[in-house]
């Protein structure tokens, strides 16, 4: 029986490899999720065959309440919502984690071995800073908290401090595992370095934070893993966790920052700190300004369009709205594409679900390598609730706090047109020199009305 | 440390090769539904949630036990369910 166990568990790590490899393709991607979620079937029905499962009712108590709160945010979640969603459910496996090896450590006090001592001690830290980091995370994304960054003295020190406590007391436990309190301390502890790790990282760095959460929660399920000794929630875990590491990797280099930069809060201070001196001064330009008609008028004689958007499409919630130009566009013979840089919205891919979600095909969504040549042949670059990822000073200006960031060429088209509600600085808290460039024009209002009604008057011609 | 452990180590060295090896090959287009599927995939702590909550005795380890099996399932479900919604969505001209 348990020859059988094993190899169903091999066999549903192997469900996993395929599910993940068939995600190389939006053709496949579905078959590969449904492979994915085979593999998870298999692996939950062999352990309620274990010879250890004795008792049933708390377990199917416990899988139709947690099916039924899955299967209800799953259904319900608005796609904008979608940043918010992943962040929670990267905290329930992070909390599921915590929970396992809490319930070891009871089960097996005071016999622990010390690998099973030390795999204890590593879910719980990990578990816990996941699960309390992601429930600050959707917080701070769905606006129950500041979305800002957050300081306050000597937070780096406190966190140090907490971290060598985990440790030291990590080790005694793992030494003499009789104490409760000690574990229960280090639990308590963990999930209030969550909450601090994750407090001071403003929105706009969140697709750092999520990606980073992420790939914690896969390490959290590898950590179980080793407390179980099953090979195949360490192989899943670790599969998950580098998925999180290598987006954790393209976020950072999509803000040319370091990790440590990032979840220090770096950047914000740069930008307050070094935008009164050197940027501002330069900025001193006209603004020009175009309304609905003049901007159909300048569509009309064009014949290709590149749009490029950021979060705030997804705020306004435009992406129909886009859709909609980019059907009307289409219907005049103007070549319509879309450039995503890779931080645009608040998690990595935000822009490509939300204009999925819209019926725009996928073939038409660019990441930024394979565009950003063809802006200088393009008539139109239409930026729609973006900033700080077109912003110029990216390039040239060495004062600038974006400095070496990659950016989406936009300036190089023809005409830029910039759809925003205002003058207001983005996210690096600096000034867009873009606004002030002599083929720029500033299309004011809110992504969705503005959009909407240049449709309509393209429409019109 | 035994060899049974030495020997889970290497297994999480080598799966988080095999990882890096597929997850590069993801395109950006797909990051999203990258990150809830393999979400999903990291409820697989739902075999230790089942273990700890399916002893015999009715202990303090089995209340932790059922509160996981909750937590995963919700990781599980959620995960699966809200993947397919977005990649259902992915569509060709």
């Amino acid at each position: 029986m348990n020859v059988v166990i094993d190899i169903s568990y091999l066999i549903s790590s192997i469900f996993f490899i395929l599910g993940i490899k068939e995600l190389s393709s939006p053709k496949t991607a579905r078959r590969g999720n449904l492979y994915a979620a085979i593999g998870m079937l298999i692996a939950i029905v062999v352990t309620l065959l274990d010879k250890h499962v004795l008792t049933y009712e708390w377990i199917i108590i416990g899988i139709i309440i947690g099916s039924g709160i899955g299967a209800i945010m799953a259904l319900k979640v608005k796609m904008t919502g979608m940043p918010q969603m992943v962040g929670m459910l990267n905290g329930f496996g992070g909390g599921a984690s915590t929970l396992v090896a809490l319930s070891e450590y009871y089960k097996l006090n005071p016999n622990i071995p010390i690998n099973t001592g030390i795999a204890i001690v590593l879910s719980l830290l990990i578990g816990g800073v996941t699960f309390t980091g992601s429930m600050i995370a959707f917080a701070k994304l769905q606006g129950l908290i500041s979305g800002k960054v957050i300081k306050y003295p000597g937070q780096h020190i406190i966190n140090l401090i907490l971290l060598l406590f985990i440790l030291a007391a990590g080790t005694y436990v793992v030494i003499y595992p009789t104490l409760v309190s000690v574990t229960i301390a280090i639990t308590i502890v963990s999930l209030v370095l969550g909450v601090l790790l994750i407090l001071p990282i403003g929105g706009a760095d969140m697709p750092v934070a999520i990606s980073l959460l992420n790939s914690y929660s896969g390490l959290a399920g590898s950590t179980t893993g080793f407390v179980l000794g099953n090979s195949e929630l360490i192989i899943a875990g670790a599969l998950v966790g580098a998925s999180g590491i290598i987006l954790t990797n393209i976020m950072c280099k999509g803000m040319n920052r370091s990790l440590m930069n990032v979840l220090l809060g770096g950047w914000a201070s740069a930008g307050t700190s070094g935008g009164d001196a050197s940027s501002t001064t330069s900025l001193k330009g006209d603004v020009k300004s175009v309304d609905a008609e003049e901007a159909a008028m300048i569509f009309d004689s064009a014949s290709s369009v590149i749009i490029v958007p950021g979060y705030g499409m997804a705020v306004a919630q435009a992406q129909h709205a886009v859709r909609d130009l980019m059907n009307a566009l289409e219907k005049k013979n103007i070549k319509v594409r879309f450039a995503i840089h890779p931080v645009a919205g608040r998690m990595p891919g935000h822009m490509n679900v939300l204009l999925a979600e819209a019926n725009v095909p996928y073939d038409k969504l660019y990441a930024l390598d394979d565009i950003n040549d063809d802006f200088s042949n393009t008539d139109i670059a239409l930026i729609i609730g973006a900033n700080d990822v077109v912003n110029p000073a990216a390039r040239h200006d060495q004062n600038s706090p974006i400095f070496g960031m990659p950016i989406l060429n936009v300036d190089y088209a023809k005409t830029v047109i910039i759809n925003k509600r205002s003058l207001n600085v983005g996210y690096a808290g600096i000034d867009n020199e873009l606004f002030f460039g002599t083929n720029s024009l500033m299309y004011f209002g809110d992504a969705k009305d503005a959009i909407s009604k240049l449709t309509s008057e393209i429409k019109n011609l | 440390m035994d060899i049974n452990f030495l020997m889970l180590i290497y297994i999480f060295v080598l799966a988080i090769f095999v990882g890096f090896e597929l997850i590069t090959k993801v395109p950006p287009t797909l990051h999203t539904p990258l990150m809830s599927g393999s979400n999903a995939i990291s409820g697989i702590t739902i075999v230790g949630a089942l273990l700890s909550a399916g002893m015999q005795q009715f202990t303090i380890s089995t209340i932790l036990g059922v509160v996981a099996v909750i937590f995963a399932m919700i990781n599980v479900v959620g995960g699966f369910l809200v993947t397919d919604r977005m990649l259902k969505m992915f569509k060709k001209k």
